[in-house]
């Protein structure tokens, strides 16, 4: 919440700043410029200056916070954006809608970069590989304190057996809440079976006493302070998490868990598609690609920069997942609409319950 | 004549204002009433206006209703004797605690919140203190009773400001009359002090229920999630469920209902005496 206050503020900061710069209208590159819009701190900003300087090509930066903030600045079309970055389903959702225009994959010198296995993931919203190229990814599990758990957390289990009822901290944030109790079920996160939700509801529902708080920036500081004993996180929040406090843990249950991957594309009304496309093969450059790792801390699907990795960072699970432990994982796509409303019925119950 | 030409010049001078007024409130309000007033399909459609009627939104409503009231209560019975015990300070010593009273609004209210955050935390300083004194730790995190706590604690300025303008404003003769006459303290209270201090209360009341009303960033954040006011239905509309229709229709009944609340307060507010703070 307090980061999307001060986001509002400093898209209201930024909207004064851009209508100054147009107004005023002395300013030009001399190479054109791109309206890039990614998400709030997911680059490092001397990426952007090195760009600029490499190539002569301006970039106005644009932040949002969630996915579905993105979409409704993006629909609403008062900036043309050229350039975005966001989360599987909404690039699914972005591409079913005809938003997006092809890459040139040819044009691309470092693609070859991003392993194969990325390429591969990123076919779940976008089948061909033709209209995204994979920026970071993750996963979601449990950071948890390893000095205050009985034994070692392998399983969903944990959160609905009660053992730790009022130490238990869920995402505050529909998909990932229902992810749990449907993956611990043994279902597909993206069922379209309406039986199904309502059982993972009915599960969520009789967890929802044991459950501290329903947070999203705040999970993993609370696991931190030691306020509660187990939070369901992102992998790179978890990361973080352990750096402050070498107690804690992270795991990806063995029943599976949501695999998140974040991709670029470049907008229908993008005037300048080469230089788009040189905006993408850039962040894709191992050196660059290493400082947004090291900005992020998130994992990265550039092999090149994997490579690099000490041995340690390599063997931390936050970080490069082992190969086995995302075998159960599902990418999260776009709902049927029923499906969705449903969720969304179901999810303002279980907050109101 | 002359006086005409004035009046005149000064509804020129109004103008900016009402650019102000066109651009930024009756505006925005076509807006939502044109959402609130399409159905899914597009369309005139007054479903999403009933919708308040759902039992999720109404459970909320409620919700919202018990905070907002209990929150203006535990500011008036804080007020008063605030405002008493200022009343016989000597000059300096009442600006200066006027003074502090303001001061924490100088500051961003969603950092003033953030702290009563780590305060009520399980293991917060509201609990360490607790156990230095060897009493038992309370959980009061994520809880209504932290939400009540971060409403009163965010609008008793509010209430305590125009009680106190009211009260500064009583004559200190008629008071002195009254215990002449053989009243006591309380009946000089309860005879004099509060019914002339009423205008202030109204306003204080005002300004107080309709912010904790409408309110959501308190609750998110002290509520941990778990508990849910109208408000944070309607954010949640807007923002996640990209439902803007709803979140308007829910918006214009909270308008409604607040509205008719407020048309209640004033109608009982002296003619003449209202303080002009709202």
């Amino acid at each position: 919440m307090k980061k999307r206050i001060a986001g509002v503020l400093l898209a209201g900061m930024l909207t004064g700043i851009m209508i100054c710069t147009v107004g005023c209208g002395e300013k030009k590159a001399e190479n054109g410029s791109l309206t890039v819009f990614n998400y709030g701190e997911y680059m490092d900003p001397d990426v952007l200056d090195q760009f600029t300087e490499e190539t002569g090509i301006e970039i106005k930066y644009e932040e949002a916070l969630t996915p579905e903030e993105m979409y409704t600045k993006y629909k609403s079309g008062a900036i043309e954006y050229d350039l975005l970055c966001s989360s599987d389903y909404m690039m699914q959702k972005l591409i079913e809608e005809g938003e997006l225009q092809e890459i040139d994959a040819a044009s691309m010198e470092y693609r070859e970069n991003i392993g194969d296995k990325y390429w591969e993931l990123a076919t779940a919203f976008d089948p061909e590989n033709r209209y995204t190229v994979p920026y970071f990814w993750g996963t979601l599990g449990i950071l948890y304190d390893t000095t205050k758990v009985s034994k070692p957390v392998d399983s969903w289990e944990v959160l609905f057996s009660g053992e730790y009822a009022g130490d238990i901290i869920m995402q505050n944030s529909m998909r990932d809440t229902y992810m749990v109790a449907l993956k611990y079920l043994g279902y597909s996160l993206n069922t379209g079976e309406e039986k199904e939700l309502r059982e993972a509801q009915e599960l969520l529902l009789k967890q929802k006493p044991d459950v501290q708080a329903y947070l999203v920036d705040e999970a993993r500081d609370e696991v931190v302070a030691g306020n509660a004993v187990m939070a369901v996180v992102y992998s790179g929040e978890a990361y973080l998490g352990n750096q402050y406090n070498e107690d804690l843990t992270y795991v990806i249950p063995k029943e599976g868990s949501n695999v998140w991957l974040d991709a670029w594309g470049i907008s229908k009304n993008c005037k300048d598609p080469d230089a788009a496309q040189q905006f993408l093969d850039f962040l894709c450059r191992e050196d660059i690609a290493a400082k947004n790792f090291e900005y992020i801390y998130y994992s990265t699907p550039n092999e090149a920069v994997i490579e690099s990795l000490s041995e340690e960072e390599k063997s931390n699970e936050a970080l490069v997942p082992a190969e086995d432990a995302t075998e159960n994982c599902e990418v999260c796509v776009q709902a049927e609409p029923e499906i969705h409303d449903l969720m969304n019925e179901l999810w303002k119950k279980l907050k109101a319950d | 004549m002359k006086k005409g030409s004035a009046v005149k010049s000064r509804v020129w001078l109004s103008s900016p204002y009402i650019v102000w007024i066109i651009g930024f409130t009756v505006i925005p309000l076509g807006v939502i009433f044109k959402y609130a007033l399409t159905g899914r399909e597009g369309g005139f459609s007054l479903e999403y206006i009933s919708a308040i009627f759902d039992p999720i939104h109404l459970k909320a409503m409620v919700f919202s209703l018990e905070i907002a009231l209990g929150c203006t209560l535990f500011c008036i019975l804080l007020s008063y004797p605030l405002v008493l015990a200022l009343k016989h300070l000597n000059l300096g010593k009442q600006g200066f605690t006027m003074f502090i009273l303001i001061l924490p609004m100088w500051m961003n209210f969603i950092l003033r919140i953030l702290a009563w955050q780590m305060i009520l935390s399980n293991n917060g300083i509201l609990n360490l203190l607790l156990a230095k004194l060897g009493m038992e730790p309370l959980q009061l995190a994520n809880t209504g009773a932290a939400i009540m706590i971060g409403v009163v604690y965010d609008y008793l300025p509010y209430m305590v400001l125009p009680i106190f303008n009211a009260v500064a404003e009583i004559d200190e003769d008629i008071i002195e009359a009254a215990k002449d006459l053989g009243a006591n303290g309380f009946t000089v209270f309860r005879k004099i002090i509060f019914p002339l201090s009423v205008p202030g209360l109204l306003s204080g009341i005002v300004m107080v229920f309709v912010p904790s009303m409408t309110s959501f960033v308190i609750s998110d954040i002290l509520g941990g999630g778990k508990l849910q006011l109208i408000g944070n239905i309607i954010e949640q509309e807007f923002t996640k469920s990209a439902n803007w229709n709803l979140g308007s229709g829910l918006s214009v009944s909270l308008m409604i209902f607040v509205l008719i609340s407020m048309a209640f307060t004033t109608k009982n507010e002296v003619e003449g005496k209202g303080s002009a703070i709202w």
